[in-house]
């Protein structure tokens, strides 16, 4: 990652440096400064707040230092030269900057109790400068606590490990600049007030604790992944923010396999991400398009994590949903479908999740492999769930087999839904080819 | 740090138990109790008289106006509540899913305000 693309992603470094017209009006030394300063912010971030807020869990606070020490950063190393151990130096400073602000805000006997607990870490801190523990994932899990609203799980992530900043994640999230903010602010009272502990859960409680963690990490990915053009960078961005991520996740925990799930999944997903379009900006469905644009080292890094995730020996919805990704590869690419083994995994999926959405994609693998009747009788299991009638996919899904039944009416009407649905103009326009194609189809069929 | 555990529940079931399954329920609460007190948590609790016993006062131009009731009227009602020390969110919350009340209605866990 070059520092000059981190600048353009306005990382958190973007809220202290106004980026310059002309890099020439530059000093050498304040341009290397900010160079520095940017790479320290995309590399430890997360780490420095973690570590500023492990004890007081006041993540505010630590990133108000965080932020006037990036500040003095840049004010103080084009002067004196960037320091051996940028990390250590950011972390210094922001401990005093604490607390100065806590002195400032606090009187009496809390204030004590707080300087006492600040100056402690301080020292601390000070014998063991060389290295800065990495405590991100316990930061990760308060941030996903399952007492913070769900919602606000992935914003606050973006934010507070990787400094994000409120109006690029409401741009991403198609929101307000000003409701976002208002909630990662409450979010970040709740962890402070209520006592949510920055702690690593026992061992057998991980996989429940992490969850939260990855739904969160994958929320910010799919809003990154519906940006189909590529058009709209602050979304573009927020799947690599969310691989960043997953892949720190699987560093972080090298023995839990979903991580490594859901990395691969994303992965997969990225991997295609320039074959969703064809050269007129037309949406290409995934058996039609061609494999040789996707993303191969992609590919192959998420069949080596799907690997050494099973060999783990714990299944979970992120595998599944990997081991899915993978098979539609192996079918794309070989033209050899294992329609059965797909089944299968959709019926696990299904188990684990209940979703609606499962329920509509095992219906579509079910009709390869035993017929569109059958599918469509496997979909009303969940036709009365009322999230589907807000869902796009399960209407065009219906059509499709609809269509494979003989059933045109029918089939058209369950398109004119899902038109009606869909958001992203380019998949309007490919619904409403297929649409108008069925008007040229053999007249409408009974059921035989 | 200290939460307040508040034992939500529906007041209108108690009396339409049976004396056994009222005695076993208050067996339960007294495990509980003694279950907080030997790992040195337990700072407090009361069992509150139903609703019906419950007056609402506020002020109305300087004088105590009283209401007959509870200020929210609610399927489930404050029935109870226990103040403990915990380290952290997550060991409140274990102790709230302990509380008999959390399976027979509905513990909300509040952080008191340290002054």
């Amino acid at each position: 990652m070059t520092s000059s693309a981190n600048a353009e992603r306005g990382g958190p470094i973007a809220l202290f440096i106004t980026k310059p017209k002309g890099e020439s009006m530059l000093s050498d030394g304040t341009a290397k400064a900010q160079r520095m300063a940017e790479a320290v912010a995309r590399r430890s971030y997360g780490k420095l707040i973690a570590y500023l807020a492990l004890h007081t869990r006041d993540v505010t606070q630590a990133e108000d230092a965080l932020s006037e020490a990036f500040a003095s950063a840049l004010a103080d190393w084009p002067l004196n030269g960037c320091p051996l151990n940028p990390e250590a130096w950011l972390m210094a400073v922001a401990r005093r900057k604490a607390i100065d602000a806590a002195r400032r805000r606090e009187s009496g006997e809390a204030a004590g109790e707080h300087l006492h607990l600040l100056a402690e870490e301080l020292s601390a801190m000070q014998t063991a400068q060389e290295d800065i523990p990495d405590h991100r994932l316990a930061l990760m899990l308060a941030c996903a606590h399952p007492a913070i609203e769900a919602g606000i799980r992935s914003p606050l992530i973006l934010q507070v490990v990787l400094g994000l900043n409120a109006a690029r994640i409401a741009s991403a999230f198609r929101t307000s600049p000003a409701a976002m903010s208002k909630r990662l602010v409450r979010a970040k009272e709740k962890i402070n007030q209520s006592g949510i502990p920055f702690s690593i859960p026992e061992r057998e409680d991980m996989p429940r604790r992490l969850e939260p963690v990855l739904d969160a990490i994958y929320a910010a990915f799919s809003e990154g992944w519906t940006d189909p053009g590529g058009t709209d960078a602050a979304r573009r961005d927020l799947a690599e923010e969310a691989l960043f991520l997953a892949r720190l996740l699987t560093n972080l925990l090298p023995r839990e396999p979903e991580p490594q799930g859901l990395l691969a999944l994303m992965l997969y997903a990225e991997a295609r991400r320039c074959a969703r379009r064809n050269a007129e900006g037309e949406y290409v469905p995934l058996a039609e398009q061609d494999p040789s644009l996707w993303n191969e080292a992609m590919i192959n890094e998420a069949e080596l994590l799907l690997r050494h995730a099973s060999s783990l020996g714990s299944i979970g919805r992120y595998q599944l949903e990997g081991a899915l990704q993978s098979a539609h590869v192996h079918r794309c690419r070989t033209g050899d479908a294992d329609w059965a083994s797909v089944v299968r995994l959709y019926e696990a999926l299904w188990l684990i999740t209940g979703s609606p959405v499962v329920a509509v994609n095992r219906a579509l693998a079910i009709a390869e492999l035993k017929g569109p009747h059958l599918a469509l009788q496997a979909m009303q299991e969940v036709a009365d769930d009322v999230r589907l009638k807000e869902y796009q996919s399960y209407w065009a899904a219906r059509a499709e087999l609809l269509v494979k039944a003989g059933e045109y009416t029918e089939a058209g009407n369950a398109y004119e839904i899902a038109i009606g649905l869909e958001p992203d103009p380019a998949v309007r326009r490919f619904l409403q080819k297929r649409q108008a194609a069925l008007r040229g189809s053999p007249l409408p069929s009974r059921q035989p | 740090m200290q939460y307040l555990l508040m034992l939500y529940s529906n007041e209108t079931a108690w009396p339409k138990m049976t004396k056994a399954e009222q005695e076993q329920g208050v067996a339960a609460y007294q495990a509980y109790t003694e279950a907080l007190k030997n790992a040195g948590v337990y700072k407090g609790s009361n069992r509150l008289r139903p609703t019906a016993a419950a007056t609402t006062v506020r002020l109305a131009d300087g004088k105590p106006q009283e209401l007959d009731g509870p200020y929210i009227d609610s399927k489930e009602q404050l029935g109870g509540y226990y103040l403990i020390e915990a380290p952290d969110l997550d060991a409140a919350i274990s102790w709230a899913a302990r509380c008999p009340g959390a399976s027979h209605g509905t513990v909300e866990v509040r952080p008191i305000w340290a002054m």
